[in-house]
């Protein structure tokens, strides 16, 4: 007996139309300015969906960083830093409304360029852009109410690296706590994904933001190596994988910069055979199928009490079957593209590991579009925790179903992973939510939801998921030296 | 007899549940699906007239108005069903003779069912005899919600015994049901208990039906088909008041039940003025502007 998702009332295309300007080229943004790279060279972004070239970026050299650290510093000992703090806060409010002005437009743009649906950059991506710099202009002027009887003064230049996940959304993490602080900022943006950060610096031109307080500097890993090494750099922030996180901390060990790393995750989904049935499973589908499974904090192991497992693969099975797989610009679809080639094949040289080490792999049976970078949204039962695929970050739309018996061995089987970044528990029963979440080493422990987000909440990690914390008056932390008091 | 319930019942999450029902108000229905949907609902519709001053006019207008919603050049369907207090019925049954649509008849003391036991069935019996061909029944919410589900489900069946091939809606009255978990509950009851239909509300309360509360019924009538195979419908009725609105239940129905859900057997509109609207939308998609409601007649 199986329900029928076929055809009936089937929706047309609803391409999302508003008209945007991609430009053909883009230079990099340094002291105020859009300038073209000091070598002259230029690689493309690719749109993930089409695979088909979308812009041309400016590969910026050492010698770019070094302009983009030396505009930062006069910016931050000439303007930013002797700034009144509330005359800063009202430029990160223009930006903020600006953001919201122009939320269409970048909500498109971060599709075309990242393949994530429309849907999630129109109503997630963007809508948390502009909130993170409201919460941070809201702070610029109460740094004395953060850290009571001390002094809150800015650290200096801030270098900041972040990944193609959610371009905006982390160009907006690390420049609004750091600008809040009195900070100036070199950000370098995701090889793949640089577009919007460029209409991001728009965004800032057009708020009159004094020239050199942004700088960005796109470009390949070795782009960002320059800058995290650049003497100039008081601050390095990075998001992004474990491997590129262990090497930085390795350059800036000694140098006195100090170091935020935000790194992988495995995060676990427990759920126990008291949970509200339905919206765990939704709970689990948004876990790991939102933004394709690109998502550090994916709830990419699920942890099910055995009396449930069969019911609730069995649910989740037909639940993928409605997932609609396609263009990211249409408004319908759930699950877009995934980001590069190189990441479909680090996906794909997982999911056959998953396959050669005897787990038993769930897909829906519908096609995929021909060109560009797919993967449909996949899960594997029958898995224990030594296979790869329960160990190694996938960072795609593939979950890893395994099993417990009792709330102490989902503990055990939770924290048995060298991450420690995110977590999920599902149950009604409150007292057993709080008392699980107690043990869970992650950083963040969602209860009967998954991947919430708010400017107000912390986020970081334990173990290799890195260490600092973004987002609320945590967030202010890594971009202060605190005097007196304490 | 005395009613138990077999299956087990899942909590249901506030707040994720509300959060999986928003996520289908963001779909996008457009062009064809946007005038299937829209078909769909008409086909879909008990068109009711519930009031006290229920006139012999105003029923043999909204007979008229179901056999035929629209001018023929808009291939509109007529509704699944006409539906009416029992006084109603054989007017209701004159006006529509011929056309194979079924009267509905509220009963068992509609809105309230707070009468005893023997008169809420005689109301019944008096509907059936009066040529009703689907039987829309109130449960006791008194009961339910002192816990005596098995008044509750023992009433059903009785109802249920009485109409025989008759198609029975059993009406849970969500608004004072208050909680989803409650939903859930009187859904798998009443299925259990005989039900044809579960049906959200009267109309006469408020809230009446809501999106994830529709959607907490059809998850227990998706789940019932699962573990028995067999098919209940559903029914949200009351303050669906726009074309839009519809669509996204239909959206919900569909991602939900599959495409087995998206027909008048098993899933209907109650709504009095759902149809003024959904009129304007279909004209506007075949002629391509937006006419004044004067154009189109009330039931």
């Amino acid at each position: 007996m199986s329900l029928n998702f076929g055809e009936a009332f089937a929706y047309a295309p609803a391409p999302e139309t508003t008209p945007v300007a991609v430009r053909k080229r883009y230079g990099l943004f340094i002291d105020g300015e859009f300038v073209a790279p000091r070598e002259g060279k230029y690689f493309w972004s690719v749109n993930p969906a089409t695979g088909k070239r979308l812009a041309r970026i400016a590969k910026g050299s050492a010698a770019d960083v070094d302009a983009a650290v030396k505009s930062a510093r006069r910016a931050y000992e000439k303007t930013w830093a002797p700034m009144a703090p509330a005359e800063r806060g009202k430029y990160l409010f223009r930006i903020a409304r600006l953001i919201q002005e122009k939320a269409r437009e970048l909500a498109i743009l971060e599709s075309m360029d990242g393949g994530k649906p429309i849907k999630e950059s129109r109503d997630v991506d963007l809508p948390l852009v502009a909130a993170h710099f409201f919460h941070y202009a809201g702070w610029a002027d109460k740094l004395g109410y953060a850290f009571p009887g001390r002094t809150a003064a800015p650290v200096g230049v801030a270098g900041q690296v972040i990944p193609w996940n959610f371009p905006l959304l982390m160009a907006a993490w690390k420049i609004a706590p750091a600008l809040a602080c009195g900070n100036t900022v070199v950000l370098k943006p995701a090889e793949t994904t640089s577009v919007t950060a460029l209409h991001l610096a728009a965004v800032f031109r057009e708020a009159g933001l004094p020239e050199g307080v942004v700088n960005i500097v796109t470009g390949p890993g070795k782009t960002g190596a320059a800058l995290v090494r650049h003497d100039g750099v008081d601050k390095v922030a990075f998001t992004g994988s474990t491997a590129v996180g262990r090497e930085i901390a390795r350059e800036t060990a000694g140098s006195g910069k100090r170091l935020t790393l935000e790194l992988g995750g495995k995060a676990a989904n427990i759920v126990f055979d008291d949970a509200p049935m339905e919206q765990a499973v939704e709970g689990v589908v948004n876990g790991i199928y939102f933004n394709q499974g690109h998502v550090c904090c994916a709830g990419s192991r699920l942890l099910l009490q055995e009396s449930i497992h069969d019911e609730f693969v069995a649910r989740l099975e037909r639940r993928i079957e409605t997932l609609r797989v396609g263009d990211p610009l249409d408004k319908n679809t759930d699950v877009g593209a995934i980001n590069s080639k190189e990441q479909l094949a680090r996906i794909a040289d997982l999911v056959q590991s998953g396959i050669d080490e005897g787990a038993d792999l769930h897909q829906p049976d519908r096609p995929l579009p021909e060109a560009g970078f797919w993967c449909r949204p996949s899960f594997f039962t029958g898995v224990t925790p030594s296979h790869r695929i329960a160990r190694e970050e996938i960072f795609g739309p593939v979950l890893s179903v395994m099993t417990f018996r009792t709330p102490d061995e989902a503990v055990e089987r939770a924290n048995n992973t060298c991450y420690g970044l995110s977590a999920g528990v599902w149950t009604d029963k409150g007292s057993k939510a709080f008392h699980i979440a107690d043990r869970l080493e992650a950083g963040v422990v969602w209860a009967n939801t998954f991947n919430k987000f708010d400017p107000a909440s912390p986020f970081g990690g334990y173990k290799e998921s890195g260490f600092g914390r973004e987002g609320g008056l945590q967030g202010l932390m890594p971009y202060v030296s605190l005097r007196g008091g304490g | 007899m005395s009613f138990s319930l077999q299956s087990k019942v899942p909590p249901v999450d506030r707040v994720g549940v509300e959060e999986r029902a928003a996520t289908f108000t963001r779909r996008s229905i457009k062009n064809e699906a946007k005038l299937t949907g829209l078909r769909l609902t008409v086909a879909m519709m008990d068109l009711t007239t519930l009031e006290g001053a229920d006139s012999r006019g105003k029923i043999a207008s909204l007979c008229r108005k179901a056999r035929q919603p629209m001018a023929p050049r808009y291939d509109c369907p007529p509704c699944a069903a006409v539906c009416v207090y029992p006084n109603q019925v054989a007017r209701a049954v004159a006006g529509l003779e011929g056309s194979g649509i079924p009267v509905a008849s509220v009963a068992t003391g509609f809105p309230s069912g707070q009468y005893p036991v023997g008169l809420r069935l005689e109301d019944v019996r008096f509907a059936l005899g009066e040529g009703a061909s689907e039987i829309d029944m109130v449960i006791s919410r008194g009961a339910f919600l002192e816990g005596d589900l098995e008044r509750v489900g023992d009433e059903i069946a009785a109802v249920k015994d009485a109409c025989g091939d008759v198609h029975l809606k059993v009406i849970f009255e969500t608004g004072e049901l208050r909680t989803y978990d409650n939903v859930r509950l009187a859904s798998q009851l009443a299925i259990e208990a005989g039900a044809d239909f579960i049906k959200t509300s009267t109309g006469k309360v408020a809230p009446a039906a809501t999106l994830p509360v529709t959607l907490v019924m059809v998850e227990a009538v998706r789940d019932h088909f699962h573990a028995t195979g067999k098919r209940v419908g559903v029914k949200p009725a009351g303050g669906i008041r726009t074309a839009k609105q519809a669509l996204q239940y239909l959206a919900m129905v569909k991602e939900t039940a599959g495409d087995d859900w998206l027909t008048p057997d098993l899933f209907r509109f109650g709504a009095s003025s759902l149809l003024g609207d959904v009129e304007r939308q279909i004209a506007k998609a075949i002629d391509g502007n937006y006419q004044s409601a004067d154009y189109f007649s009330k039931a």
